[in-house]
């Protein structure tokens, strides 16, 4: 037995000394090398995901695994940065590297923003409370290594320590201007006590993009992310967010994607407080045909660990061409956190018989006073809606993207900020009237 | 205006033939009736004009001034004026009932190569047009027909023809589920936009809808086919004495 489990874990031990053989391991102060090398320890424990993998049955792991990324033709497309309408602080990346000359000064009443790298050089800095430690408490029960080697080897990212209610968003666009990028981006944000702050992020950061954003959401503390992932076609993304959630807190994010030959962004976050709430969505809408088809994957772990506490996980795909959605979602919850609230929702529009949606809603429960659901559903478009609205006069691509909008509608739904959803609405209008049948 | 000749229909996936030898002629400014027994095809032939899949053309024809409406996409149909009042109005979550409205107006205006309607223009008739038909505002923001009563969903349909000025109206049964004051209300709408330039078939089984819209001619379909024409006597003849007399009469 122990032989055979040595059999499967060795080729993926190899894979991460391959990986890292291909990657420097960083310099810094006391505090990020102790993390560091506890990352590396856990990575060297796990080894890197392969197809044998259960959170990796779906989604082939080899191409965000291997020690080159694939290349990715650059896609501009000829309009403004998304968000840029509105009152922000912009930061700007490219290749996964903070370009200071194209970004706002980092200053924001209530929010100090530093450079991972500053923070990194300190001895001792408060993110040694925030840094590797979400994302190691986020390995257990389901590991995630490419979030362990992205903290042992990660230099660029941000540290944002949040006092007060910040009277901007912070805006990070991610550009990509080489096509053979590799990006290792780690973010590492702390909301203390009835903070509140906005981010924004948007842009396919590199050919390959490894990222990890742990958020500590403190007592009364509320944070919000909306992401509209890179439109490159060819790009590749592992994306995870690790948060933690105190009482009374407010945890919302929403991710649009469009294109991208494979995302997986996986989201893991606990409630450690009493009285929280979570909620979590998406709309992905991906066209097989496009030069390196398109496979997009949610992988949601919620751990409810306190009283009273709300989570909502709500994912829309649409898919086209061959294109691939998967979702994997669960709610665990833990002995004790009664008045739990878990929902739980994931479709797929699926626009031809080429298309597939692969989903795994999980629920998993050891407190007896909650409420809990979950559902799963992929279908067509209504034929019979169509030909009403055809009936009304409007031909049949505009009617079928009222009914695609329609029926991402739900996790649009889910962005408090209308001027927000407006932009996100924009995208997915251009993005359809450009994939049209 | 609408011209149907020797129309013969079957459906896609059976060899079921439905209908079988329609000749109509409605003129502009009239309004038929077509009633007729449970199966006699009425409602197919509502479908066939307005273009919806799952029947086969197998025989005649149907054009709208001239022009040939079987060949031609629904949409396009619409934006030649045809209108169909659906006997059971689709709901759409999610599409709100003015932006769907909205939609509607300005895809027809443009495939006719006319301007489109500005928001404030838009709102102003749509909210008049709405307050005839007793139709609120929170009717109008609601998706389109999701949550709305048997008579709100017809009042809909009539409100979509008052917006859209089609101009040739089928109402297919749109008096099934309606009690007599929304009957009412349904039949000042339509009687509201009787013109001469305006043409309406009227699909129903009772005499009671043409007790509110007086149709110019009466048809009586049985079996796939017209087989008898008259004035309006002939609906209170169907009321009095049903369908049996004149089937027997006609076979």
């Amino acid at each position: 037995m122990a032989v055979r489990r040595q059999n499967r874990l060795q080729p993926k031990l190899d894979a991460a000394e391959a990986r890292l053989a291909a990657t420097s391991l960083p310099e810094g102060g006391v505090w990020i090398t102790e993390a560091r090398n506890q990352a590396l320890a856990r990575l060297r424990t796990t080894g890197l995901p392969n197809a044998r993998d259960e959170y990796w049955k779906y989604t082939r792991p080899d191409t965000l695994v291997q020690p080159e990324p694939v290349a990715a033709a650059l896609y501009r497309p000829d309009e403004k940065t998304i968000f840029a309408d509105l009152d922000r602080l912009h930061l700007t990346f490219v290749d996964g590297v903070l370009d200071v000359a194209a970004s706002d000064p980092r200053a924001l009443d209530g929010v100090e923003i530093q450079t991972l790298a500053d923070a990194a050089a300190a001895d001792i800095h408060w993110a040694r409370e925030v840094y590797g430690v979400l994302e190691a408490r986020g390995q257990d029960p389901v590991e995630r290594p490419l979030a362990a080697l992205n903290t042992a080897v990660a230099t660029e990212g941000l540290a944002i320590r949040v006092t007060g209610k910040a009277a901007r968003p912070i805006q990070l666009t991610y550009l990509q201007s080489a096509p053979d990028s590799d990006a290792m981006i780690h973010h590492v944000i702390r909301l203390e006590p009835g903070a509140e702050l906005t981010v924004l992020e948007n842009g396919p950061a590199a050919a390959r993009l490894t990222q990890v954003i742990e958020v500590e959401v403190a007592d009364g503390a509320a944070f919000h992310h909306i992401r509209a992932q890179g439109r490159t076609h060819e790009r590749r993304a592992a994306t995870h967010i690790f948060a933690r959630l105190g009482r009374e807190s407010a945890f919302k994010s929403f991710t649009l994607t469009a294109n991208g030959a494979l995302t997986r962004n996986d989201v893991v976050i606990e409630f450690t407080g009493d009285d929280a709430l979570a909620h979590v969505a998406g709309a992905a809408l991906g066209d097989g045909s496009d030069r390196t088809g398109f496979h997009h994957d949610d992988t949601i772990f919620i751990t409810h660990d306190a009283l009273n506490c709300e989570s909502r996980q709500v994912f829309k795909k649409v898919l086209r061409n061959g294109a691939t959605g998967v979702f994997q979602g669960k709610i665990l919850v833990r002995k004790g956190a009664q008045k739990t609230d878990g929902y739980q929702i994931s479709q797929a529009l699926l626009l031809d018989g080429d298309s597939q949606f692969l989903a795994k809603p999980e629920l998993e429960i050891y407190a007896d006073d909650v409420a809990c659901s979950h559902g799963s559903t992929s279908g067509a478009i209504d034929e019979d809606a169509l030909f009403y609205l055809r009936s009304r006069g409007v031909p049949e691509g505009p009617a079928t993207d009222l009914l695609i909008l329609a029926f991402v509608a739900e996790a649009i739904d889910e962005i408090d900020d209308p001027a927000i959803a407006a932009a996100l609405l924009e995208r997915l209008e251009s993005w359809l009237s450009r994939h049209r049948g | 205006m609408l011209e149907i000749k020797n129309l013969h229909v079957k459906l896609e996936e059976e060899d079921k033939q439905i209908l079988k030898g329609v000749d109509l002629s409605v003129e502009s400014g009239k309004v038929h009736a077509i009633m007729g027994p449970n199966g006699s095809g009425k409602s197919t032939l509502s479908y066939v004009l307005s273009g919806r899949g799952g029947y086969v053309v197998t025989d005649g024809s149907a054009t709208l001034d001239g022009i040939d409406l079987l060949e031609m996409e629904p949409e396009a149909r619409a934006a030649a004026g045809l209108f169909l009042a659906f006997q059971y109005p689709v709901e759409i979550p999610g599409v709100g009932n003015m932006t769907f409205l909205r939609t509607a107006v300005n895809a027809q205006r443009k495939a006719r190569g006319e301007a489109e309607m500005s928001s404030t223009e838009f709102l102003k008739e749509v909210r008049a047009k709405a307050k005839t038909l007793k139709i609120d505002a929170e009717m109008l923001k609601r998706p389109v027909n999701v949550g709305f009563s048997g008579g709100e969903k017809k009042r809909n349909e009539i409100l979509q023809m008052a917006m859209l000025e089609p101009k040739m109206c089928i109402l297919d049964e749109t008096d099934s589920g309606l009690d007599v004051d929304a009957m009412k209300l349904v039949a000042d709408g339509v009687n509201a936009l009787r013109d001469a330039g305006r043409a309406f078939l009227v699909i129903t089984h009772y005499q009671r809808l043409l007790d509110h819209i007086r149709p110019d001619v009466v048809h009586i379909m049985a079996s796939g086919r017209i087989v008898k024409t008259g004035g309006p006597e002939l609906a209170l003849e169907v009321e009095n004495n049903g369908y049996a007399d004149i089937l027997a009469e006609e076979a």
